[in-house]
């Protein structure tokens, strides 16, 4: 076997063997689904009403945001697991086989994917129950703003695989994730426009990634003028894999069982 | 491939300012099984996760079926199977779909990966709990199952970092046959293990691995003949006697016995008809006799020899005195 044929296909199996597990493990089935769905009905019905979106209504600014929001976390999934297989010594076993090095971290991410398209349905769902609609947006525009996400999921995905891969145990990963992420969601327009912030937090606010992506999602969906190029955004996502992915693959030989 | 499956000169390892290794040296002929015997943070740990290619050594020389566990890394991970202390078997998958997986990723076809998986399973009683999650299984099940993982792809090398850690009776008796049974069909195990009758049992040879040095190695009655043969152990009615026993005893033997507490031990060698000579004559100096037995040494007591401690204390902090220098 080549050993690219030998990369994919280790891939693929532990992209499997994560994929069997989740219906197995009801309760990330449900930080995956209800989670954001209590997002969006507490942010629409909750700060709806006092948060100026100007000439939008809230619920269709709001969900470009809250989709990316839950996007961005899915991979937590992918931390967890891996810090799980580090405590447990399943990543002893991995690093013993004579499979491709970066395997168990590509497998995991690619899993995410599909988790994450499962989210995105799920999202959509809650989003037009709740009065979201496109705006001027062609099928071409909704796709793009999809495969933007997809794209952004699997960086995250893979910084998440670095944090799991450094955490000391499951509930610290996912602590470590959530304290890096919030704080970077909402700094950005992913909420609330960044003009409406004050000096300072309004110049990171501008420079924040997520605000990139937000606001290449409404200029997609709701038609708003991109704060920049919707390509900058793809060029946010493949910085990120390219410094994040290396990292967590080199973390990943040398990693011990606890 | 050479006699030597496992050959280790010098090894090395550091982390940071503890050192795990400090040149050690020891070998396994192919189809022989090698015992590493220590205590806790000993190195032995150390020791398999480097043979195992999953630690790189600060120095020395390790070579595995014939690879050299640096630079014939990814060569040596198809000869090798490796069963760690803690059961690495994923919880949420079934026993099927966990060893199919450990198939697959030696890139056995799909087909043989299955057949393979269904024969461990058969073979380690676990056909019945074969499609349930592993998070159901019992520790012992879960052991068995991690043997079968490492047994996937039939490796001629097996590392085994404390198999039985924790286990009852009964499933460490199994699973010492299913290693005898391995070892019969021609694999070379490394065993290390904190238990001495299982060291006993298994190992053909046995290294004593202390503070990351070999302090001695040899087959188990090598081993135990260092600590001296049989001898004759008294167990005294009374703890007065025991100076009169001493001198009786002492007639009989060719070095002066120890007493400690209630026991008085005489080296001698099992000559027929031993026992019923020193309760004669203990009988005739007036010593109350509890108990009498000839007492071959076992590796406890090698072990407490060696190190000064025994095999299953938690190490102390100092260096413990070199007792073996007394005895010698």
């Amino acid at each position: 076997m080549s050993s690219l044929a030998m990369s994919v296909s280790d891939t693929l199996v532990l992209a499997k063997r994560a994929l069997i597990r989740i219906p197995r493990q009801p309760d990330l089935l449900v930080a995956y689904t209800v989670q954001p769905v209590m997002f969006v009905l507490l942010f629409v019905y909750v700060f709806g009403g006092a948060i100026n979106s100007g000439p939008f209504d809230y619920v269709d600014f709001l969900m470009p945001g809250i989709i990316l929001q839950s996007i961005a976390f899915g991979g937590f999934v992918t931390a967890i697991g891996l810090s799980e297989d580090v405590k447990k010594g399943l990543i002893d076993r991995f690093r013993s086989l004579p499979m491709s090095r970066a395997a168990v971290l590509a497998g995991r991410t690619f899993s995410d994917i599909l988790l994450n398209c499962l989210s995105l349905v799920v999202l959509f769902a809650v989003g037009f129950a709740a009065g979201f609609g496109f705006i001027d947006s062609d099928a071409g525009q909704v796709a793009l703003g999809i495969v933007l996400l997809l794209v952004v999921g699997y960086a995250f995905s893979w910084i998440f695989a670095l944090v799991g891969l450094f955490s000391s145990s499951p509930e610290t990963a996912n602590s470590i994730g959530f304290t890096l992420l919030f704080p970077l969601t909402f700094a950005s327009s992913v909420f609330v426009p960044a003009s409406t912030m004050p000096d300072g937090l309004r110049q990171f606010a501008e420079a924040n990634p997520f605000t990139t992506w937000a606001d290449a999602l409404r200029s997609l969906w709701i038609g708003t003028p991109p704060h920049t190029d919707v390509w900058m955004s793809f060029i946010w996502c493949f910085v990120l894999l390219a410094i994040f992915a290396p990292l967590a693959v080199e973390r990943y030989r040398r990693v011990a069982a606890k | 491939m050479s006699d030597e499956a496992i050959l280790v000169e010098g090894l090395e390892k550091s982390y940071g300012s503890v050192r795990a290794l400090c040149g050690v040296d020891f070998s396994a002929r192919t189809g022989s099984v090698l015992g590493l015997l220590g205590p806790n943070g000993a190195g032995k740990t150390t020791a398999v996760r480097i043979l195992a290619t999953l630690l790189k050594p600060d120095g020395g020389i390790a070579r595995v079926a014939g690879f050299d566990v640096v630079r014939d890394a990814a060569a040596l991970r198809a000869k090798i199977g490796l069963a760690g202390q803690y059961a690495a078997v994923d919880e949420n998958l079934t026993g099927l779909e966990n060893l199919e997986m450990v198939g697959r990723l030696y890139h056995m076809p799909r087909v043989a990966a299955r057949d393979r998986a269904n024969e461990l399973l058969d073979r380690f009683e676990l056909t019945e709990a074969a499609k349930r999650p592993v998070k159901t299984y019992s520790g012992g099940m879960r052991r068995r199952l991690d043997l079968a993982a490492a047994l996937v792809f039939r490796p001629p090398v097996l590392f085994l970092d404390e198999p039985t850690a924790g286990l009852d009776p009964r499933s460490r008796l199994g699973l010492w046959a299913t290693i005898e049974a391995r070892v019969a069909a021609g694999t070379t195990v490394l065993l290390t293990t904190q238990y001495l009758d299982e060291a006993d049992r298994l190992a053909d040879r046995i290294v004593v691995i202390d503070h990351g040095t070999a302090i001695a190695e040899g087959t188990s009655d090598e081993l135990k003949d260092r600590v001296g043969g049989e001898r004759l152990e008294v167990h005294l009615e009374r703890a007065e006697d025991a100076e009169r026993a001493i001198s009786v005893l002492a007639e009989m033997s060719e070095e002066q016995p120890s007493v400690e507490d209630h026991t008085v031990r005489a080296p001698l060698r099992g000559r027929p008809g031993v026992i019923a000579q020193a309760v004669r004559r203990l009988d005739d100096a007036g010593v109350g006799i509890d108990d009498i037995a000839v007492r071959r040494p076992t590796l406890d007591d090698v072990f407490i020899s060696l190190t000064g401690r025994a095999a299953e204390e938690e190490p102390p902090t100092e260096m413990p005195e070199p007792v073996e220098e007394a005895r010698a």
